[in-house]
């Protein structure tokens, strides 16, 4: 049984039941752990327990489990394939110590991408918990996760996209006037990637080819995804379907997964299928995965965590398969969760730090509903503020718009924005291809063409355009 | 208006600060979705950008309005003298553990549960033989989509009802302010009711700021999870008509009235779908007539 903590502040004496507690209660204030009832009492309390938690030796969390090793499998996961060698470079040191560490000159690149698997995901979410917005920039930046498939993600000063045609109802033209129009905003190095409307196989194999065959006629360095569950893509790709990622959806507990159907056999068993495909050029990166916080709680399946440290415990679910993205879709599941611009800031660059530092090539959908106390203003600012931290990718999406999702994320307008104010490309592959195909004069800086490029301009005088016309 | 923009073609002289056009934007024929809006630079040029501003408006608004009670009661009474089958008593207005639009927001567990004065205020029209149905009228997340949408679906529904189904009992219809989907198996139990339908302003889109949802639950008991109701979603002027939804709910209420369940065991086959596999749709992206060499200049 884990020690309760105890500080002492002036008259007053704070008591902390365990490490959950201490957690929880050092968490930045933010709706959904209101509705579990973790959160701290008061913003006295809450900077008492940061006091404690800066005090508590990293080894604390390979010793005392926050969710019973006995119970769930991705506790066996962290602890079993924890890397003691790698860990041995931080191990004498405090959560506290660890932040002076981290933002300290010792920390570089080379040496973070060496601890990396020494980290477990509770000693990331405590140490992001006494992080400002600012720590969390600096040494997210400094992390390097490189992944690949048909381009290269994630390389230094670079941005990429995952174009996001969704369509109320999966029609194939509806779906394919996104992807022009994103494609033509230089879109999609990161994914095309569909969510469907109707979440079944033969849907999933019909958008599948569409995407494969606009991928090989235009030449197109990237790789598609339409996001069903992992075992709609199994079935798929024993269908012989023309599979490149395989995406989930994941949570950082056992009971999480189970709720969204599947367990880490599952997972291992379709990465191996695309594996066997053997659809990437440039790399084997197969794993598209999405996150965010709250799922548990919402799944009713948090074991009394905060639900910042149930989120980072599913970065160790996806870096167990090698991931080509990961993205925390940080705004999505609306105010009872993250209330507020404020709070879906602070989550979307604790999400992209925990990821980067646990060794995951981390994207973000930088995105609101409707209901949430937020505006593109405060996306504006996430966005920047990410692509400051050297985010992987965002996503890209027709004025910001989501018509089958119904919620706001970033538009292909937006990423040109980033890429222009903070100088990022995007995979240097797909960059060659932009210029290529006559989209970006000078793709480098984002420099969009003011013609029509001719590869595309055979398509909108296409049949089924004309009809219309009559 | 915008039409004669879009089709001119964009030239290929430098930018000199105006708006570049998207010749594609012809291809909104296929799509609701904003594409080809053209830019400044690479932004999202002045007129695109306040449509957006005022569509999320339009959107916030519908989240914060506050449930006209006073002007639905009248509208349900004069509804009231038109349909004999109706019941007889006054609307029932009803409040959720919710105090505020706040506090909704941020405790979905409140939004679902009726506050004392609520359950006192149900138990006179507790009935020993129970009725056939409750109409629970719910703000939800869109009170605007309660007042666009609530009357006319009612108005069609009532008459399908008492046609489908003989000697079909209503109970009292209630109100409810800060209420969710749940809220509706309080209601039904209280009032002794075999089915309950609750109309609720579903979660605002930017193009579909008054989106009704209709969610039937049969045997309604406090407790009660997801799977064990049926969904009729986008019900309003754009989406789903009121006809066509009144349909589908007389066709889910005989169906829930025979097998005496509702949820995962009803298949709404009336929305049915085949997709057909071996004729897979080509989309126009794929109708390219270019000549690849001159595309790779050679």
């Amino acid at each position: 049984m884990g020690q309760a903590y105890r500080y002492q502040l002036g008259s007053k004496t704070y008591h902390f039941a365990d490490l959950a507690d201490l957690m929880a209660k050092a968490t930045p204030a933010r709706s959904g752990d209101r509705l579990a009832g973790v959160v701290a009492e008061s913003a006295e309390q809450r900077v008492v327990a940061q006091l404690l938690l800066a005090e508590v030796p990293l080894k604390t969390f390979l010793n005392e489990m926050l969710v019973p090793y006995e119970d769930d499998e991705i506790t066996r996961l962290i602890i079993d394939e924890h890397d003691a060698e790698a860990f041995a470079v931080i191990a004498h040191l405090t959560v506290g110590d660890f932040r002076n560490w981290l933002l300290s000159d010792n920390a570089t690149t080379d040496v973070l991408k060496q601890i990396s698997m020494g980290i477990t995901p509770e000693m990331a979410a405590a140490v992001s918990k006494i992080m400002r917005n600012q720590d969390l920039i600096l040494v997210a930046q400094k992390c390097r996760v490189v992944t690949a498939f048909r381009n290269t993600i994630g390389l230094p000063k670079r941005l990429s996209t995952r174009l996001q045609p969704n369509h109320p109802t999966d029609d194939v033209n509806g779906i394919a006037a996104s992807m022009l129009d994103g494609l033509l905003y230089g879109s999609g190095d990161a994914v095309i990637g569909i969510n469907p409307a109707t979440d079944n196989v033969t849907q999933a194999t019909r958008l599948m080819k569409l995407m494969d065959e606009v991928i090989s006629l235009y030449e197109i360095p990237t790789q598609s995804c339409v996001l069903t569950h992992v075992t709609n893509t199994l079935e798929c790709i024993e269908n012989g379907a023309p599979v490149d990622l395989v995406f989930q959806s994941i949570g950082g507990t056992e009971k999480t997964n189970r709720s969204f159907g599947f367990n880490l056999a599952v997972l291992a068993e379709a990465q191996q299928a695309a594996l066997s495909l053997n659809r990437g050029t440039v790399g084997q990166n197969v794993m598209y995965f999405e996150t965010g916080q709250g799922s548990s709680l919402s799944a009713n399946a948090h074991h009394g965590l905060d639900q910042q440290t149930c989120e980072a415990r599913a970065y160790a679910v996806a870096r167990k398969f090698s991931p080509l993205l990961v993205n925390t879709v940080v705004g999505f599941i609306g105010p009872e969760y993250l209330f507020d611009g404020k709070e879906i800031i602070r989550a979307g660059l604790e999400d992209h730090f925990c990821g980067k530092l646990l060794g995951l090539p981390m994207g973000c959908d930088v995105c609101y509903t409707n209901h949430a106390e937020a505006d593109q203003n405060d996306m504006d600012n996430l966005l920047t503020l990410l692509g400051t931290a050297g985010c992987s990718f965002v996503m890209g999406i027709p004025g910001s718009d989501d018509i089958m999702l119904n919620y706001q994320t970033t538009s292909f307008h937006d990423a040109l924005y980033a890429r222009r104010v903070l100088g990022l490309g995007a995979a240097p592959e797909f960059e060659t291809w932009l210029e290529k195909m006559q989209i970006m004069s000078n793709a480098g800086l984002a420099q969009l063409t003011n013609h029509l490029p001719p590869a595309f301009a055979g398509t909108l005088n296409s049949s089924a355009v004309r009809r219309y016309y009559g | 208006m915008v039409e004669d923009k879009d089709m001119l073609l964009m030239n290929d002289q430098a930018d000199d600060g105006r708006v570049i056009y998207n010749p594609w934007r012809q291809l909104r024929q296929f799509t609701a979705a904003r594409i080809g809006i053209g830019r400044a630079g690479v932004s999202t040029p002045t007129r695109e950008s306040l449509e957006f501003q005022l569509a999320h408006a339009q959107a916030r608004d519908a989240v914060h309005t506050e449930l006209d009670v006073e002007g639905l009661q009248q509208d349900l009474l004069s509804l009231q003298k038109n349909f004999p089958s109706f019941n007889h008593n006054p609307p029932l207005l009803l409040q959720s553990q919710a105090v505020d639009r706040m506090s909704y927001l941020q405790r979905p567990d409140l939004g679902r549960k009726l506050d004392d004065a609520s359950f006192a205020s149900l138990k006179p029209y507790q009935v020993t033989s129970p009725y056939d149905l409750a109409l629970v009228i719910a703000d939800g997340l869109s009170a605007t989509a309660i007042h666009h949408n609530a009357v006319p679906f009612i108005s069609a529904l009532l008459p399908i009802l008492s046609e489908g189904i003989q000697n079909f009992s209503l109970a009292p219809i209630s109100l409810v302010r800060q209420g969710r989907v749940a809220i509706g198996d309080d209601i039904g139990e209280t009032l002794n009711a075999r089915a309950v339908l609750i109309l609720i302003g579903e979660r605002p889109g930017l193009s579909s700021p008054d989106s009704l949802g209709l969610y039937l639950t049969w045997s309604p008991k406090r407790g009660l999870t997801d799977d064990k109701r049926n969904c009729i979603s986008n019900v309003r002027q754009a989406g789903l008509s009121y006809p066509a939804a009144a349909h589908k709910c007389l066709y889910l209420l005989s169906e829930a009235r025979r097998l005496q369940c509702s949820g995962v065991a009803i298949k709404d086959r009336s929305t049915a779908k085949i997709i057909d596999n071996s004729a897979v749709q080509t989309s126009f992206l794929l109708d390219n007539k270019v000549d690849r060499k001159g595309v790779d200049g050679k």
